[in-house]
């Protein structure tokens, strides 16, 4: 499919809502939505994308939509597409339906991850995207287990003892990835085809596929509304996202930026939240976030066979 | 039951009999996680799915709460469903169990009935549901087996006409793991009286997109809300349409209540579940005696029949309200204080408060007998304490 292919489709959520200005949450669900031409049936969790999509009695959502609570999308859906199989199988539905799971950071590498884990294992055929802002964004920027190390939040915020969040990110990916699913993904909306040829791919899985998509935010991250595609362009090129998918248990790697591979501090630069590691006493968390960031990267190069 | 009864009768726990009514209502979709005393009916059901004696699929999910959250999701697809749980696995689906009421989402819920943690304990008392009685859920509660297999294929019918989802209690271990003698229907009639189910906007007629769950604020809720309230109100004429037609078809009666030597009796004790058939034996033993005791038996609690027991217990001269849980730093259990509500307008009878058998404590015919003997006392002295507690040291 190709960008002609895709003018031509409905928008599966219309304009609107309430998302800030420059919010890569809905660039991503469009996105993802737009990759298969079958019906969708999506839940998601409480969050950002959520609360501002579907302020009662309006909805942005032009798919059957359902928002059950915070922890729960996966399990959400994992009941419905159970009622799809057996409907299916008794005759009372003929099409062939897709099934979508959104939740935010918060809501699956923390709270939802047992939601998440259980659907997974036991296979059920549909796709969960995690659009990661790297932190709890709808209750004011707090603190969740994938905000980068040395990040200014709410609840872990700087001060004369605290130079920010003290643990690194999770590797939730690849906690994904240890449940052997058919279909696993890293992506980023600034480079929509990888990110519409992933959904695509996910979408005609069978079997569970899950997709982690970074969603750079503006007020959570503190930059312009217009640099979003910017940020999310400077996390792949500094290595701190990579772009790679893991197919039956193959790891390959999408994007390699090569020699051309940024220092960290070109995307930490850019953003609020990471503003006081520039101070000199802070250098060595700097250098603490660059050498894991290239500890991660050399990893996963070798997980994808790279040189 | 007569001995002709009897003969078509099958030794089932109670466990084993709601699992038959659930082969024979054929759910959908039965999400579900085990924990002791619900155990004995996923067993069960599971043994129907793996013969093939089902057309549904069971989810093994990987705790309870995710089971309420996948019945939410394929109840709200136009599914039929059913789950089962006991105590803390209830505790755990807490807060989806509010939202799937508030969906109007009509799943059946089998709740064994088990203490709350903590300490842990795995026996009888009803804290369990009773902690749920505010969530919107329709509640029934079962005296016996028998009860516990009419129950579910009544509940079916109930909350999918009601809209509203249902917990059908048993009393756990006492209830679920006894055996007794169970009639069960006949799978056809059973099939024809629960009849085809299709929600009202599933989440899988994809041409008519419907958001479900939305964000719900100042300006909508609290008349989403008024709406909810009135529904589960009503829901007490759609238990009776229900009852009908089931007496209809398998010739039983169901009512919101039951007395037992009740109309002549001036004494009586209110009470619900297995502890029904201890009064019961108690009543016959007493009544041989010469004195005028009587139970009332609660099966509904949910929509609670106020009206219907201000009716039925006005004249009354006094009366006891047995609670197997506790409402702690509340004036007396969940069930008396509704009574004693339903109650404020009439002049009698006396209501006093007996809170008993909590985390599985025995209640026998001889403390039943107790309470009987108390109370009469109470027709003439004065009432010192309105609460108190049977069967406990100290
Ligand atoms: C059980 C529960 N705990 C806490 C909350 C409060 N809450 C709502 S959204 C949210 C954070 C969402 O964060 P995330 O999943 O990262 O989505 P985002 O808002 O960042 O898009 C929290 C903590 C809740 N709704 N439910
Ligand atoms: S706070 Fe961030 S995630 Fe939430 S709507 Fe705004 S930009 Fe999007
Ligand atoms: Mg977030």
């Amino acid at each position: 499919m190709n960008l002609k292919d895709l003018s031509i489709r409905e928008d599966r959520l219309a304009p609107g809502h309430r998302l800030c200005p420059g919010c890569a949450a809905s660039i991503i669900a469009r996105i993802v939505m737009l990759a298969t031409d079958k019906p969708i049936v999506a839940t998601c969790a409480t969050g950002c994308l959520e609360v501002s999509t579907t302020i009662y009695p309006y909805t942005a959502w032009k798919v059957p939509w359902m928002h059950n609570a915070f922890e729960n999308s996966a399990a959400t859906l994992s009941g419905i597409e159970t009622a799809y199989q057996v409907m299916k199988k008794k005759g009372k539905i003929q099409k062939d339906i897709k099934f979508v799971a959104f939740g935010g950071d918060g809501g699956t590498y923390d709270i939802g991850l047992q939601s998440l884990s259980g659907t997974l294992e036991r296979g059920h055929d549909i796709v969960y995207i995690c659009y990661d802002n790297e932190a709890y964004m709808n209750t004011g920027v707090q603190r969740s287990s994938s905000t980068p190390y040395g990040t200014d939040t709410k609840t872990t915020p700087t001060g004369k003892a605290s130079f920010g969040k003290d643990q690194f990110k999770k590797d939730l990916t690849a906690v994904v990835a240890g449940h052997h699913i058919p279909y696993v993904a890293q992506a980023s909306p600034h480079n929509y085809n990888d990110l519409l040829r992933k959904a695509e791919k996910a979408f005609a899985t069978k079997g569970p596929a899950f997709i982690n998509v970074i969603s750079p935010c503006v007020p959570g991250w503190g930059y312009p509304s217009e640099k979003t595609l910017t940020m999310a362009k400077l996390a792949v090129e500094t290595c701190f996202w990579p772009l790679y998918h893991i197919e039956d248990d193959v790891w390959i790697l999408d994007y390699d930026p090569k020699d051309k591979k940024l220092p960290i501090t070109e995307w930490l630069k850019t953003q609020a939240r990471f503003r006081h590691l520039f101070k000199p006493e802070n250098a060595d968390v700097i250098k603490r976030i660059q050498e894991h960031v290239d500890k991660d990267w050399d990893k996963l190069k070798k997980q994808c066979g790279v040189k | 039951m007569n001995t002709q009864e009897l003969k078509k009768a099958q030794a089932l726990s109670g466990a084993e009999a709601v699992a038959h009514a659930m082969r024979q209502i054929d759910p959908d979709v039965v999400p579900a996680y085990p924990i002791t005393p619900q155990t004995d009916i996923m067993h069960a059901f599971a043994k129907f799915v793996s013969d093939g004696k089902v057309t549904g699929e069971l989810i093994c999910v990987e705790s309870e709460h995710s089971a309420m959250s996948a019945c939410v999701g394929a109840s709200g697809a136009g599914a039929r469903v059913m789950t089962a749980t006991s105590a803390n696995g209830l505790a755990l689906m807490w807060e989806i169990v509010y939202i799937a009421a508030s969906l109007r989402l009509p799943i059946v819920m089998s709740v064994v009935n088990r203490a709350l943690s903590g300490p842990i304990n795995i026996h009888c008392d009803h804290s369990d549901s009773m902690g749920c009685r505010d969530s919107g859920w329709m509640q029934m509660y079962a005296e016996n087996n028998q009860e516990a297999y009419e129950q579910t294929i009544f509940s079916m019918k109930f909350a999918e006409r009601a809209k509203i989802p249902i917990m059908t209690c048993m009393d756990g271990f006492i209830t679920s793991h006894a055996v007794e003698p169970v009639i069960l229907f006949d799978d056809a009639k059973v099939k024809a009286f629960i009849g085809d189910y299709r929600g009202d906007w599933p989440l899988l007629d994809v041409d008519k997109p419907v958001t479900m769950g939305p964000l719900d604020l100042f300006d909508y809720y609290f008349e989403h809300k008024r709406k909810q309230s009135e529904g589960i109100y009503l829901a007490k004429n759609i238990f009776n349409e229900v009852a009908e037609e089931f007496d209809r078809t398998f010739g039983t009666k169901i009512d919101v209540v039951e007395k037992y030597f009740f109309d002549d009796a001036d004494t009586v004790i209110v009470a619900m579940s297995s502890t029904c058939g201890t009064a019961k034996v108690t009543i016959d033993k007493m009544r041989k005696e010469g004195k005028k005791v009587g139970l009332l038996k609660i099966r509904l609690f949910r929509p609670f029949p106020s009206w219907e027991l201000r009716q039925i217990l006005k004249g009354k001269k006094i009366v006891a309200v047995l609670d197997r849980s506790e409402s702690f730093g509340a004036f007396g259990g969940p069930l008396f204080t509704e009574i004693r509500s339903a109650m404020y307008e009439e002049k009698g009878p006396k209501i006093v408060n007996y809170i008993f058998g909590l985390g599985g404590r025995e209640i026998d015919a001889g403390m039943i007998e107790r309470v009987f003997t108390e109370i009469d006392a109470y027709k003439t002295n004065e009432i010192k304490e309105y609460v108190k507690y049977l069967g406990v040291r100290g």
